[in-house]
């Protein structure tokens, strides 16, 4: 690199530790989505299509209650976040718990298509419900959590932000995980799970509920997500009924990549897209992000189809 | 070894992770021979069967078929699955029965007959236009079904769904639909499994049938030792992976190690032959 | 004195009621609303109360119904459709009160009305079927000729296409409706292939139908090629994109596929939008080549020199003339397709197919090649959506990425499982049902998606397999001389 452009390098720096930062919030979201798929892949097989608008429900109920609160009035912003929470996931948890409930379970027996199908029907018609009883507008929410850090490296003029709120995702995502991974490890709950992860008619036999183990699985899974959505919605402040569907899609790809099955896998493959995102939209072009996520989905499938994480398996003959 | 064997198994070893599932077996099949592979549930009989047949890659060993009639050498462990059949023409049916259940009994058939009526039908394009010599070949095919529809007794199902039948017929169908691959080697997985007594004795007769008309090796996973004693002309006997013994029924039905492994070390109880051997 | 069935239904229904309510509560009974850049909350309680309490019912007659209640739930089905037909005359007629307020634009009480007479008709019929059956003896019942009568079914619905433009009561709204129907018939018979015959869940064949409009369109905007020209080229062409982006991923397992697919109809689309240079981006494609008959344009002032359609025949100009041209060429292609289909499923490759979607260990075991197999199928299912692509892009004159979204790609999936998975008869039907119905009740389009996502869950509920689910052996043994 030459004596003169400095400068230029502080501002590659810079950028980059921008589109860094916005890389890992992002993938914070998205690995907590990718949860939800990869644990439901893990114990059932199948890929719950409806998760994506299970997360856009969470979203939409999170900033009803922040509505509810009248956001920022006042010195109400912590209760109004706390409830939001709260509520959030109970709700969307009663959502996962339904719909594994309605649409799946009475498929389980039937061919592997049916429940995928079945899935994909209940996406459409969330989607749907959602959009009839509150528009198709987007929903905007200003922002609540301000402040932050900024940096500046040397003497360009560009100013890397490191915002509270992205301090904020990036804590409750690790406190999350380290939450799931006590509950998943020393519950019975998790050994549960894992015994249904194996062999479901043996775990039967050895008196897992499996059924209930099912259930709970759907419930965890979409709590997790109402948090993403809550998160997003701070994030972004614009919501709509159509933001589950390409997250959705992201999501399911981090799970693949981080190896479908595993939850570490879920989260590291949540940051790596997020990663890609953030640099593809920064260094290249954001108009081509989606098409970038979907390339690394068709990569991975192709030479890693069991991902990073993931154990290789022989398909049993 | 006998390198003149039909089927040759060397140092044959299947690892899923840490289970080594079948652990350095060797064995060879002689032309024309049934020979049988038996041993507790569990012991790897499968396993080998499905590296035999490409649906898993050994961890190591080879594979070796001469085939009868080109003189061509596979190394099937070398090959895909349907290469296998194919080219090697190796052909196995599955302990779990795998038919097409929706189409039926006859279409069954002409699906194993699918690389040969697909260069008949010039890869579909003179099968389109209804070209005659397409027309010729498929009624050839249907005759060759129409024949181990007869010889598997399977007559009065032959339009049926496959997946509507009993399961003896479904056990025979797979037996007849391998045939209608036109084996060098038929590999039986547990073909009596589920059979009563009079079908047990049926499916003996048949197996006898293919070797003797056809010319066929068969090699025979199976449990119901009265069978395997009375059809196979040699045995191999595996337990957790390894090869305990080997040779033909009177051999292997005195050898101490066999015993052993069926019955269970000398001071359990000998009724575990009953559970090993359903 | 208390029905005896009365009490655990009662608790059923209320439960059911309840997580519904509690669920229902935040979207229903709660309404977003941005105000500047503020968000508010408003209430709609009453909206909010009436599906809760129609959920009760609803729950109480289905349950009733189910256990073979006759009395009770055909009582409440007539009152609950008496009361919902009521509320509609009431909405309609515009007495409903205060009109004006701000949910009604998005959960009208018509809504609520109209699920309240159907279900309750539904309900009522139901439970007096259940008692008309319950007091016949049950006879041993004759299966249905079903070869037969698929087979009079197709040619009725085949002879019901052919003369529908010259009935007289037609008009150009039924012809336009029609076409779009075949469009996705055709569409559905090409993925039947795919889906149906190979079980190869396709969720992306809205592509390889982008693919064949866009190829259309550039073709005859640039070199201005007649449609019988480009028509096998954007067909090719999508046969072409099949092979390619099939080929990497046909080994995936079943629904690891169904999300490639889907990730590269996006792709294709996101292409679309975004490559200004080949596609003019979100503008798209105009003035596309209308297709001519063998020639003659149909046009009011031929140009000079040409002679057009009316001319030709010595017939006065008819606007119409051009969309009973369209509607034909679609039926042409349609049954072209479903020609190819019904002969091909009798040749190797077909059988092949079909036993690759019932067991494809099985069929390597057979010496079937899974990957050529599969590709194949997958590209033929290309090429037709290629066909009825260009079909679009000529009819419309016109293409933009916005007509190939993931929800047509949905749509299509969900005709071929309701029509029961390979079954071209099943397509045809469940294309008029799922397009042509909600096509034809314009005032129903709101919903239209809702109840396509609630009618895909129920259908597979109620039938795993599909509506038509008989199959016909693709070829039989010759009859056996009759022996003693
Ligand atoms: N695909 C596989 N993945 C993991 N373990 C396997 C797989 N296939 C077989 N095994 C294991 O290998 C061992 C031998 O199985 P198998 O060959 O089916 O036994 P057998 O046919 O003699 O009863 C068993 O312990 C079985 O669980
Ligand atoms: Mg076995």
């Amino acid at each position: 690199m030459g004596h003169g452009d400095g400068r230029a390098h502080f501002y590659v720096m810079d950028y980059f530790a921008q589109q860094f930062i916005n890389g890992i919030s992002l993938g914070a979201i998205y690995g907590l989505i990718a949860i939800g798929y990869t644990m439901v892949y893990g114990i059932i097989g199948m890929i719950n299509f409806a998760h994506g608008e299970i997360y856009m429900i969470g979203a939409f109920i999170a900033l009803m209650v922040m509505v509810a609160f009248g956001i920022g009035e006042g010195g109400l912003v912590i209760v109004a976040l706390l409830s939001a929470l709260l509520v959030s996931m109970a709700l969307t948890s009663l959502y996962g718990w339904v719909l594994e409930r309605v649409a799946y379970r009475p498929l389980r027996g039937s061919q592997r298509l049916a429940a995928l199908i079945s899935a994909i029907g209940m996406s459409i018609a969330l989607q749907n419900y959602v959009q009839l009883t509150q528009g198709a507008r987007v929903k905007t929410l200003p922002p609540i959590i301000q402040g932050g850090f900024e940096f500046q490296f040397g003497d360009t003029d560009f100013i890397v932000r490191l915002s509270a709120l992205q301090i904020m995702i990036v804590l409750v995502t690790i406190a999350l995980m380290a939450v799931f991974a006590l509950l998943i490890a020393r519950t019975a709950l998790g050994r549960a799970q894992r015994a249904c992860q194996q062999d479901q008619s043996m775990a039967a036999l050895l008196g897992v509920n499996v059924d209930r183990t099912i259930s709970l699985t759907f419930v965890m899974g979409a709590a997790l997500a109402s948090v993403a959505g809550l998160m997003v919605t701070l994030y972004y402040g614009v919501i709509d009924f159509f933001v589950g569907f390409i997250a959705g899609i992201k999501a399911f790809t981090a799970a693949v990549l981080g190896g479908i099955g595993s939850i570490p896998g879920a989260m590291l493959g949540g940051l790596l897209i997020g990663f890609t995102e953030a640099m593809w939209s920064g260094y290249f072009s954001i108009e081509y992000k989606d098409v970038a996520t979907f390339s690394i989905l068709v990569i991975v499938l192709i030479f890693l189809p069991t991902g990073i994480l993931g154990t290789p398996e022989v398909e049993k003959v | 070894m006998n390198p003149s064997a039909l089927l040759q198994v060397e140092h044959l070893t299947m690892r899923f992770g840490g289970l080594v599932a079948v652990d350095d077996v060797s064995f060879s099949v002689a032309q024309g021979a049934i020979h049988a592979l038996i041993g507790p549930n569990g012991a790897g009989k499968t396993t080998v069967f499905n590296c035999l047949t490409g649906f898993y890659k050994p961890s190591v060993g080879r594979i070796t078929l001469n085939s009868p009639e080109s003189q061509a050498t596979f190394l099937l462990e070398q090959m895909d699955d349907f290469r296998i059949v194919r080219d090697a023409r190796v052909v196995r049916t599955f302990q779990n029965i795998r038919t097409f259940p929706k189409m039926s009994v006859l279409e069954n058939l002409m699906v194993a007959q699918h690389n040969h009526l697909m260069r008949a039908s010039g890869w579909t394009f003179l099968g389109l236009i209804g070209a005659p010599s397409f027309r010729h070949a498929e009624a050839a095919s249907v005759e060759r079904a129409e024949y181990w529809i007869d010889r598997t007794g399977l007559a009065e199902y032959a339009d049926s769904e496959a997946g509507a039948l009993p399961y003896g017929e479904q056990r025979r169908l797979e037996i007849a639909r391998a045939m209608c691959c036109d084996p060098v080697l038929l590999c039986l997985d547990e073909p009596a499994a589920g059979l009563n007594p009079s079908e047990t004795e049926q499916l003996s007769e048949l197996i006898g049938y293919i070797r003797d008309h056809h010319h066929i090796s068969v090699l025979l996973i199976e449990h119901d030792m009265s069978m395997v004693m009375g059809v196979s002309d040699h045995i191999v006997v595996l337990d957790y992976g390894q090869k305990i013994a080997e040779g033909t029924p009177e051999e292997v039905r005195n050898d101490p190690a066999v015993v052993q492994a069926y019955l269970g070390s000398d001071d359990d109880e000998t009724d575990n032959a009953a559970d090993t051997t359903t | 004195m208390r029905p005896p069935f009365a009490s655990p239904l009662l608790r059923d229904a209320v439960l059911v009621a309840g997580i519904a309510g509690v669920l229902a509560f935040p979207f229903v009974g709660l309404l977003l609303t941005t105000q500047g850049t503020a968000p508010t909350l408003s209430t709609r309680f009453p909206e909010f109360a009436g599906a809760v309490v129609l959920i009760f019912f609803g729950r109480l007659g289905i349950s009733a119904a189910r256990r073979g209640h006759s009395l009770f739930p055909i009582v409440l089905g007539i009152a609950m459709a008496t009361v919902g037909a009521f509320s509609l005359l009431f909405e309609t007629t515009g007495m409903a009160a205060d009109s004006a307020a701000p949910w009604h634009a998005f959960v009208p009480g018509t809504f609520l009305a109209t699920v309240a007479s159907a279900g309750g008709v539904a309900i009522a019929v139901v439970a007096g079927r259940n008692h008309l059956l319950r007091d016949s003896v049950p006879v041993a019942q004759k299966p249905l000729p079903m070869k037969q009568l698929l087979l009079w079914t197709g040619i009725a619905l085949a002879g019901v296409a052919i003369v529908l433009p010259l009935l007289p009561a037609v008009d150009r709204r039924l012809i336009d409706v029609a076409t779009l129907v075949l469009t996705y018939v055709m569409l559905g018979w090409g993925l039947n292939i795919v889906v149906g015959l190979a079980g190869l869940l396709d969720l992306g064949y809205v592509a390889f139908y982008a693919v064949g409009a866009y190829s259309y369109a550039l073709l005859s905007v640039t070199f201005g090629w007649s449609f019988w020209v480009c028509l096998p080229l954007a067909g090719a062409l999508a046969a072409l994109f099949g092979i390619l982006l099939g080929f990497p991923v046909l080994r995936l397992r079943g629904d690891y596929l169904a999300i490639v697919t889907l990730g590269f109809g996006e792709m294709i689309r996101i292409i679309l939008l975004n490559w200004y240079d080949f596609t003019n981006g979100p503008d798209g494609i105009s003035n596309i080549g209308r297709p001519s008959f063998f020639g003659f344009q149909f046009a009011a002032k031929p140009a000079e020199g040409t002679e057009s359609f009316h001319t030709l025949f010595g017939i006065a100009y008819d606007p119409v003339h051009r969309l009973i041209f369209l509607y034909y060429l679609i039926l042409a292609l349609a049954l072209l397709t479903n020609a190819f289909t019904l002969r091909i499923r009798r040749l190797p490759v077909g059988r092949a197919w079909e036993a690759l979607r019932e067991d494809e260990i099985a069929c390597r075991s057979l010496g079937v090649n899974p990957r050529n197999t599969k590709l194949s199928a997958f590209a033929i299912g290309a090429m037709f959506a290629g066909f009825a692509g260009s079909f679009f892009a000529t009819r419309q004159g016109f293409v933009s990425p916005e007509s190939f979204t993931f929800i047509e790609s949905a749509i299509l999936v969900a005709i071929v499982v309701l029509g029961g998975m390979g079954s071209q008869i099943g397509v045809a039907v469940a294309a008029i049902i799922l397009v042509g119905l909600p096509e034809y009740f314009r005032e129903l389009q709101e919903y239209r998606m809702l109840a396509f996502g609630m009618g895909m869950v129920l259908i597979m509920l109620w039938r795993p397999g599909g509506l038509l689910t008989h199959r016909e052996p693709t070829i039989r043994t010759r009859p056996q001389p009759a022996s003693a």
